[in-house]
């Protein structure tokens, strides 16, 4: 922890605060898992030293399935600090209002398959929102913050991840949020297969239809 | 009390969703002259729909009645009615649309049909000056954040099963607790739960800026049979971990969208320990934190009105035809145009 300088505050995060800082003459990203004074000190430590350690794993699960995630180069978890690969890029949140309709579908597309290729290997995101999606100047789309994360083979799991992603575009895309879910359900399709995906989009209603006064059940009335 | 300015405007709400029976009087610029609550406690069990409505059925004319004394409004001057057309109990919000409906065509006014939880987030930014918030709405009922953008209040996280209030009670009447009248069994567990010392470790479920509480309120309750912990620890335990799950969602939230106020209402608003979490995370990000007056965060019929005039204002009226109730209503889908 000694050895980074500068540390500028990029993004005081409800979890997590984000640094970008210069380590070893490395471009860094320090994320570092302050206490919360509204929580007993307990609860906060074991939430905090969890997902610090967690995260690391679930990010190399990601890369392993063939999703890229930044490179971790060090976990502190007496700190409750991770230093990782600073991902220079724009967030998939500013772009979707700015590019055109078929833009838009083809990125949602290739959002759906990389959610397909983690949910292949049982790695549930826990977080999938397109400020957690950064596009970089190849045209790469990398995947953040896997602090909520699980690995799990569950299919409830992937359907409150899907779920999740619905409700992302439906609360901050709401003009699109609709022709974008389709497309990422249309990418994950073809990466798990038709039958599979059609599995997960009935518990996704499944879940849906849980939730209190939702319109998913207006059909049971 | 007769020396109001004669060209003010006045409009009756009717809040019948769930187990309260209530009629608010509002003035067209927002001074609520009168809010009388009547509620249904259940000598056993949670609240049944039939038997609540029932009471309100019972209770109707007397609230009425009340309304009208307090507020010195004749029936004649009313310039509108509104009442809660959902989301809510079916039989509950019938009562209320039906009292609506008859006072609306013989008095000849305007009938507007309201959502239930937008009313609430309105009433609170009245109660307490804040402008554009983010609103952790946390009752027995619902538990969601919420904030407005283009035209409509949008859901930035909520509960994926049961409500927070929910929880607390249901965990209350598994512990045989007792219900003081008029006061929710929140209130019970807050105040057993300051006498906790341990905490029990139970789950912390946050998906994303959503929750999930079931699995928490099912471990909870298996502890409480096995007997083997304190009821205060476990009371302390509970709402520190349900507390904690609603705090870093409403926190979540917040760092989404920058805004710089925090609304908390509701029924369990009332939560000092709740009040205490939240308003620490809207002072770490330097944000102004507000909790709506307890009168005004349980369900009220003033907030009813208030919203009935603002909607009023942009012409939005129910006609009687169109007035059925809407048991599953969600927020996202009203246009709110007094916010443009």
């Amino acid at each position: 922890m000694a050895a980074v300088k500068r540390p500028l505050l990029l993004k005081k995060g409800a979890e997590a605060d984000l640094y970008l800082a210069k380590w070893h003459d490395r471009v860094v990203v320090l994320k570092k898992r302050s206490p919360k004074t509204y929580r007993l000190q307990i609860l906060d430590k074991q939430i905090r030293t969890y997902r610090t350690i967690h995260e690391p794993q679930l990010i190399h699960e990601a890369k392993t399935a063939g999703v890229p995630t930044p490179a971790i180069f060090l976990v502190d978890s007496k700190n409750t600090a991770i230093i990782m690969k600073y991902i220079e890029g724009k967030q998939i949140k500013q772009l979707l209002g700015q590019i055109s309709t078929v833009e838009r579908q083809r990125l949602c597309f290739r959002i759906g398959e990389l959610i397909g290729k983690l949910h292949r290997c049982g790695v549930i995101h826990g977080d999938l929102t397109t400020s957690n999606m950064i596009l970089n100047s190849h045209g790469k789309i990398f995947f953040v913050d896997f602090g909520l994360g699980e690995k799990t083979p569950e299919l409830e799991a992937k359907g409150v991840d899907l779920h999740l992603m619905k409700r992302a575009l439906q609360s901050t895309h709401f003009d699109f949020a609709k022709e974008c879910f389709d497309s990422v359900m249309k990418g994950y399709a073809k990466v798990v297969g038709v039958d599979a995906s059609k599995t997960v989009l009935d518990k996704i209603k499944e879940i849906e239809r849980r939730g209190r006064y939702v319109a998913e059940r207006k059909e049971k009335e | 009390m007769k020396t109001r300015k004669t060209k003010e405007h006045y409009c009756l709400g009717i809040e019948s969703t769930a187990d309260d029976f209530s009629i608010g009087i509002s003035t067209f610029s927002g001074e609520i002259l009168a809010n009388v609550i009547d509620a249904y406690t259940p000598l056993e069990g949670g609240i049944h729909p039939r038997e609540a409505a029932r009471h309100h059925a019972e209770v109707a004319s007397d609230v009425l009645e009340k309304a009208l004394t307090i507020s010195g409004i004749k029936p004649s001057m009313l310039s509108l009615i509104a009442f809660s057309q959902g989301p809510g109990l079916g039989p509950c919000l019938r009562t209320g649309a039906t009292v609506a409906r008859a006072l609306s065509s013989y008095l000849d006014v305007p009938l507007t049909g309201i959502n239930h939880c937008i009313a609430h987030i309105e009433i609170g930014k009245l109660k307490t000056g804040v402008k554009n918030p983010v609103t952790l709405y946390v009752s027995g009922g619902n538990t969601m954040v919420v904030a407005f953008d283009s035209g409509k209040y949008r859901v930035f996280g909520e509960t994926l099963d049961i409500a927070l209030g929910n929880c607390l009670d249901v965990f209350a009447r598994e512990a045989d607790l007792r219900q003081k009248p008029g006061l929710p069994f929140g209130a019970v567990v807050e105040k057993l739960a300051l006498k906790g010392r341990k905490l029990i470790p139970l789950p912390f479920t946050v998906k994303g800026m959503d929750l999930s509480l079931s699995g928490l309120l099912t471990s909870a309750t298996t502890l409480l049979h096995k007997e083997q912990y304190r009821l205060e620890d476990l009371c302390y335990s509970l709402q520190e971990t349900a507390f904690s799950m609603v705090a870093e969602v409403t926190e979540r939230a917040l760092a989404h969208t920058g805004r710089k106020e925090v609304l908390l209402t509701g029924g369990v608003a009332a939560n000092k320990r709740l009040q205490s979490m939240i308003g620490s995370i809207a002072e770490e990000h330097k944000a102004e934190f507000d909790v709506v007056p307890s009168e005004f965060a349980i369900d009220n019929g003033a907030m009813v009105a208030w919203t009935g005039v603002l909607a009023y204002i942009c012409g939005i009226t129910t006609p009687i035809e169109k007035s059925y109730v809407k048991l599953r209503w969600r927020l996202e889908e009203v246009e709110v145009p007094w916010l443009q």
